[in-house]
């Protein structure tokens, strides 16, 4: 609770006297799992900010998917570590001003998947969903209350995060949280790593033979906001459009390698998924690739030059023929 | 009927490999006639996604060719393709494609003998490997 009313009294003061002109956070929204963005200029709704483990959007996609309304404006945000990357990423893009973003780093403990939390229900219909931050959380129902332990409810991506605290910011609420190593959130990438050819192939042709294209990975991830995506041109069409496998399998490994050294993984990909697809393990081979090769993390140094706009002449080219 | 002969589709730079591929031709000098040949301006051109559809349409292998780094016509475009290919190897790799079906090589503009060598390579590879079934769409 402490870290909302620190969030709702910066907040406050940033608006009344802090030279901002709006604030993006999160409020309630109608599902008690899933928060809804708020965006505030008045500082009385400060009261209305939450943050807790239904925050799971990214709110710094809004400096890039609906950036008008953010012309010629001061704008604080509150961010999660991944949000805070994406944040830095955008700078680094120029999509975003440094000096009109107040950035706001709160402390995260992660944010829930519902499929995990619709389970630890047990199917039952969930009302409420109190987090105070502690190792459990609260499910209240019509004719039940139960603690769940909080890692079984945590997403994917956020029980392997290496930075859940925000990197760069003016503000920071709470405590800064222990992480997992580099090497832990890699664990998966090293099991898949170790299978058969033949194996990896139909492992991941059963994962992404599921997958519909919907588009919603695309459309909730930070990093993608090309103005026409390549699957969207079709005079002349890059790729084909149906549900066919290798359409579906080019579509994702084309959109990973497009957010190749960008990609923050947030997890928001994997949790918008209809058809539930592993997404972030081919995210996480490439981060490891970037970070291997070119010594470089997605959104960690606002001064370094993204890894895919740069190179150095002596790098390593083990992988052309000799 | 006639022996499986691998396909494979070689994307070559204007200013070298293509070039190579031209002397390796007037000097007469044999390589197998697996390849069948785009040329683009500079191997910087070459985006992933022509590799991956390259695969889709049914190509056994694809080579992409360009020029000695420190030799590029436009400065820097082998330098900032070798970074897109070295994240596409691993990556194909890791989904369970064979890595000898995509390769990468720097061949020059005086290299005729090299990019026989280099043509030679592959096609054996790709004949080790056989047709190529994953990724290949079904018509």
């Amino acid at each position: 609770m402490s870290v909302e009313k620190e969030l709702r009294r910066t907040v406050k003061d940033l608006l009344e006297e802090g030279g901002i002109d709006l604030f993006i956070g999160w409020e309630r929204g109608s599902l008690p799992t899933v928060a809804s963005p708020l965006f505030i200029t008045d500082p009385v709704d400060a009261e209305r900010l939450i943050f807790d483990i239904t925050c799971g959007s990214n709110p710094a996609v809004y400096f890039t998917k609906d950036r008008r309304q953010f012309d010629g404006r001061r704008v604080g945000v509150v961010l999660k570590g991944c949000d805070s990357r994406s944040m830095v990423l955008y700078i680094k893009e120029k999509q975003a001003d440094r000096e009109n973003v107040v950035m706001v780093g709160a402390q995260c403990n992660g944010v829930l998947d519902r499929g995990k939390v619709a389970s630890a229900a047990g199917g039952r219909e969930i009302l409420e969903l109190e987090d105070d931050g502690e190792k459990t959380v609260t499910l209240k129902g019509r004719d039940y209350e139960i603690a769940v332990e909080r890692d079984s409810i945590l997403s994917s991506s956020c029980l392997s995060c290496i930075h859940p605290d925000a990197l760069e910011c003016d503000h920071f609420i709470g405590e800064p949280r222990q992480s997992v190593t580099r090497e832990q959130r890699l664990r998966e990438v090293r099991e898949f790593e170790a299978l058969s050819s033949t194996e990896r192939w139909e492992r991941t042709r059963h994962e992404y033979e599921k997958c519909i294209r919907c588009y919603a990975c695309r459309n909730v991830c930070p990093s993608c906001y090309c103005a026409v995506c390549f699957v969207d041109q079709n005079d002349p069409p890059w790729i084909g459009g149906t549900c066919e496998f290798t359409d579906s399998m080019i579509f994702h490994l084309v959109r990973n390698l497009h957010v190749a050294g960008r990609c923050v993984e947030c997890g928001a990909c994997a949790r918008a998924c209809p058809m539930d697809i592993d997404l972030l393990l081919l995210n996480r081979k490439v981060a490891m690739e970037v970070l291997e090769r070119f010594n470089d993390e997605a959104g960690m140094d606002i001064t370094a030059k993204p890894a895919m706009a740069d190179f150095k002449e002596d790098e390593k080219q083990d992988f052309i023929m000799g | 009927m006639s022996e499986w002969q691998p396909r494979i589709l070689a994307i070559l730079c204007n200013w070298c490999s293509y070039a190579g591929a031209d002397l390796a031709g007037v000097s007469r000098i044999q390589y197998p006639p697996s390849i069948r040949v785009i040329r683009v301006p500079c191997s910087g051109r070459v985006d992933q996604l022509f590799i991956l559809k390259s695969l889709q349409s049914g190509f056994d292998g694809v080579l992409v060719s360009g020029c000695h780094p420190g030799d590029c016509h436009y400065i820097s475009g082998n330098y900032v393709a070798r970074r897109k290919f070295a994240l596409l190897k691993p990556l194909l790799e890791f989904i369970g494609i064979e890595p000898d079906r995509v390769q990468f090589s720097w061949i020059s503009a005086g290299e005729g003998e090299r990019f026989a060598e280099v043509i030679t390579k592959i096609t054996e590879d790709v004949r080790k490997l056989g047709p190529s079934k994953r990724l290949v769409k079904k018509t």
